[in-house]
């Protein structure tokens, strides 16, 4: 009973062999992607070419980077309805201080410069997560409840700053010095769009954070078992409602991408959008349970979700089927998860 | 050391008037393992029969075997000297047979009288006839002399009535042969006795019990026949009359068993933990769970808590840890008062908790065995921002030789571990933090007798290099092992405390306990 015996114990489960239908299971999103691809390509000449490959990459990006703050708040266990709302609320506040911030007391009217702009937007989407973090973790308000009301809110807060309208006067005056917010959604580097690079960034910065730093850990430990966690020192509370802010943050990212590329910000923006990012996430392969789940598999979802729809689009099908189809990937991914998941049970 | 006069051997063929069902050379497969070799079985009629073995024995497949959960590899069922195949549970509720399990497949939300007739209404013309299955559950409940109300919610019982609810509903199928996985896992000791008149109603009613228990003491109270299987194969056969407990532990794992003795020849040091006054409210909100309760652990020393169900230990414990906020009273580390310190704070101050349920409590499910031991001490291998992957390799390579954790390497599920192993992970993972004042609840809840000893051998390595230890129990034999001094909680007060030379008897009866094995 006292010695170790590492391998060959008959109790431990010998080892999942690598075989086809095993690896299939694991890489699901990938080989789904590699499949759409070659259909579509197939199917229509102009689907792979450079520019709808990076067309349709920079429509990635505004899913992707709400999906990675949707993933790390369905790793603790939660969901955030909200992204969608904080989305077109960072934008329209963006766009609303690119205007011009009429001060009456003083009668003059403010130019910030654009990454002051910048900064002030994702700290609205950082203020809108903390909102959704503290009514999770420590008013107990069930994260669908919760996140479902700062949909409302959000979205009602974007509607009342421009009463209904859109801002589109985006671009600045040279004279004021708050050019550039363009540069987010046009400028290319290396013929690249600059909403890729911010997504791979994020999605870099996430992966770090999620396999490398401490809070990886406590992220996976609190989706996993909260309690359990929390009786070996995690900082549950905290980490709940951090990555409710990270999501915020993303969510802001997200919306001023989309209103640089419109070069508009209006209040009806990423409408439903949140919907898509936890289809991203669910297609990656994360549990909504919590405690399983990465950022590769996320990315992947996301261009598994983009990918088909542009294709669809490509060769002529109707909008409406495309929104079948997706349903349809959907289900599926998450029938293909709890196979996956549901076979590693508990030993009785 | 009584060896069986008659011998209960299993014959080829069984006897028809004696045994109900039978296995005869059951065998089950997982893979390349198995995990039974062939086993033959007697369940007698309208008697008791017990299974006793360690976790991974094989009692729990030959138990799934039986009421049909899974088919045997090879081998055959006999059910009153007719072959019996079981294609699911349904099938073998339909033969008689029925098992309830230790986690109660109850829906709380329901209540007495849905539970028992679900999935089984009784339809009349224009729906569930409601009025039928409550005056059914009524005559049920006369039958097995329980004064429960049938339109109680069953999350408003207590656990003892709803395990009663669990055996009503076995019997409103007509169950002959009823399967009883653990049933005492959860209950005080006045509702283990009400549960255990209601088996002898049973078998005076001619139902068969199959009985399966870790508590080895209140077992033997119980049954008719012991049988002991262990690694698979079934050890030895004897009717209770010609046992005693050391017969059964020694069968089970096949030596002469000892939990080990208070570790001697060094000096105890400082206090290293106090308790003064301690008061902790009752979840229940009304009265005190703990009741100014005053303890004081040197460093090196070892203490046992031994109280019953509900007298307060676990509550002790957690708010030592930091999970319950004290309603009175002081918790003091070394002499500091640690109020206010966090969960977190108080592990980073050398005292931490091994908790009673490790599936609830202790592990995490999704992460891996080497990341559920380095759960607690991430600190520890955090480098500025990031982990260092070699730094946790050597913590984890560390907890597993040191808990010696029977694994296929660090990144194997935590769910292929046995229970043992399971628990021997969560209280690696805890020392892993290098604690000076170790809590354990109950940590020898549910694993078998050799990880028990492994357990309490760690422990006392631990206490001999400076590090206090407490732990609770459930289990009189468990108290004088490495303990140095027992203390006995009665509802929420201590009620009386050993030292290495009290007697179990003693030890009992200040714990209020009245039945005595």
């Amino acid at each position: 009973m006292s010695n170790p015996t590492p391998a060959a114990t008959a109790q431990s489960s010998a080892k999942p062999k690598l075989n086809l239908l095993h690896l299939l299971l694991e890489g699901r999103a990938f080989f789904a992607l590699i499949a759409i691809i070659a259909i579509f390509s197939f199917l229509s000449p102009n689907y792979l070419t450079t520019s709808n490959a990076l067309t349709m990459t920079s429509q990635v990006a505004i899913f992707g980077l709400l999906a990675i703050g949707m993933l790390l708040v369905i790793l603790s266990g939660g969901i955030d309805l909200s992204v969608g709302s904080t989305l077109a609320l960072c934008g329209v506040f963006a766009g609303w201080l690119m205007q011009g911030v009429e001060l009456q007391s003083l009668g003059v009217i403010l130019y910030m410069p654009v990454w002051a702009v910048v900064v002030c937007a994702l700290t609205m989407g950082a203020f809108v997560g903390a909102v959704n973090g503290v009514l999770v973790a420590y008013l107990k308000v069930p994260a669908f409840v919760a996140t479902l009301g700062t949909l409302y809110m959000a979205r009602g807060a974007a509607l009342l700053m421009t009463n209904g309208l859109t801002f589109n006067r985006l671009s600045g005056n040279p004279s004021l010095g708050n050019t550039g917010f363009e540069w987010l959604g046009f400028y290319r580097i290396w013929g690249v769009p600059i909403s890729i690079f911010i997504l791979a960034a994020t999605a870099i910065a996430a992966h770090l954070l999620l396999t490398r730093a401490p809070f990886g850990r406590w992220l996976y430990s609190t989706g996993g078992n909260a309690r359990a966690a929390e009786l070996s020192g995690v900082p549950v509370r905290k980490v709940q409602v951090w990555v409710y802010v990270l999501s915020g943050i993303c969510a802001a990212i997200a919306g001023l991408v989309l209103s640089s590329q419109l070069t508009s910000a209006g209040p009806t923006a990423g409408t439903t959008y949140e919907l898509t990012a936890i289809a991203a996430v669910v297609v990656g392969g994360a549990s909504l349970m919590g405690g399983r789940g990465t950022i590769r598999g996320t990315l992947l979802g996301a261009f598994v979700i983009v990918y088909l729809g542009a294709g669809l689009v490509i060769i002529g099908v109707s909008s409406y089927w495309q929104t079948v189809f997706t349903g349809a990937v959907i289900v599926l991914a998450v029938m293909l998860n709890s196979i996956q998941y549901g076979g590693k049970g508990v030993k009785t | 050391m009584k060896t069986p006069l008659h011998d209960e051997t299993p014959q080829a063929t069984p006897d028809i008037n004696e045994v109900v069902l039978a296995a005869r050379n059951v065998a089950k497969n997982f893979g390349a393992v198995r995990a039974l070799k062939g086993v033959n079985f007697d369940v007698h009629r309208g008697q008791v029969t017990t299974l006793f073995g360690e976790n991974g024995a094989g009692k729990s497949t030959l138990m799934k075997i039986l009421s049909g959960v899974q088919p045997p590899s090879s081998g055959e069922l006999i059910l009153d000297g007719e072959p019996l195949q079981l294609a699911s549970t349904v099938d073998a509720q339909r033969h008689g047979i029925s098992i309830i399990h230790q986690e109660l497949s109850l829906a709380p939300n329901m209540n007495v009288r849905d539970n028992i007739f679900l999935g089984r209404e009784i339809i009349r013309a224009g729906g569930v006839d409601f009025a039928e299955e409550e005056r059914q559950t009524r005559a049920l409940m006369r039958e097995l002399e329980e004064d429960i109300d049938p339109l109680t919610a069953v999350e408003d019982l207590r656990l003892g009535q709803q395990q009663i609810v669990e055996i009503a509903r076995a019997l409103s199928v007509n169950s002959r042969i009823l399967i009883m996985d653990e049933p005492t896992s959860a209950l005080s000791a006045s509702e283990v006795e009400v549960l255990f008149k209601v088996i002898r109603d049973l078998k005076a009613r001619g139902v068969s019990i199959v009985y399966i228990s870790h508590h080895l003491e209140e077992a033997l109270t119980i049954t008719d026949h012991a049988v002991v299987l262990r690694d698979g194969s079934m050890t030895a056969y004897a009717p209770r009359a010609e046992i005693d407990l050391e017969w059964i532990v020694r069968n089970m794992v096949g030596e002469n068993f000892d939990l080990g003795k208070p570790p001697t020849g060094y000096a105890m040091g400082t206090p290293a933990l106090e308790l003064r006054g301690l008061s902790v409210a009752a979840a229940s909100g009304t009265g005190l769970a703990v009741n100014r309760v005053d303890l004081t652990v040197k460093a090196g020393e070892i203490v046992c808590i031994y109280g019953l169900m509900g007298a307060g230990r676990t509550e002790l414990m957690e708010c030592a840890a930091g999970r319950l906020t004290a309603q009175d009273g002081q918790v003091l580390l070394h002499g500091q008062d640690i109020a206010g310190l966090s969960i977190a704070e108080r592990i980073d101050a050398g005292l931490v908790l091994v908790p009673e349920d490790r599936q609830r409590d202790g592990l995490v499910q999704t992460m891996s065995v080497g990341r559920n031991l380095s759960l607690a001490s991430i600190r520890n291998f955090t480098r500025t921002l990031f982990t260092r992957t070699a730094d946790e390799c050597a913590i984890i390579d560390r907890a597993i030789r040191e808990v010696t954790v029977k694994t296929d390497g660090p990144d194997a599920p935590i769910g292929s571990l046995s229970g043992g192993n399971q628990q021997k992970v969560v209280i690696g993972k805890m020392l892993a933090t290098n604690p000076s004042v170790v809590l354990l609840d109950e940590p020898s809840r549910g694993i078998d007798i050799g990880a028990k000893a492994e357990v309490f051998r760690i422990l006392s390595e631990h206490a001999r290099d400076g590090m206090a230890v407490v732990y609770t129990t459930s289990e009189v034999g468990e108290c004088l092992s490495i303990a140095h001094r027992v203390i006995v909680m009665r509802r929420g007060r201590i009620s009386a405390e050993f030292t290495t030379d009290a007697t179990k008897e003693a030890i009992m009866a200040a714990s209020g306990e009245s039945l005595v094995a």
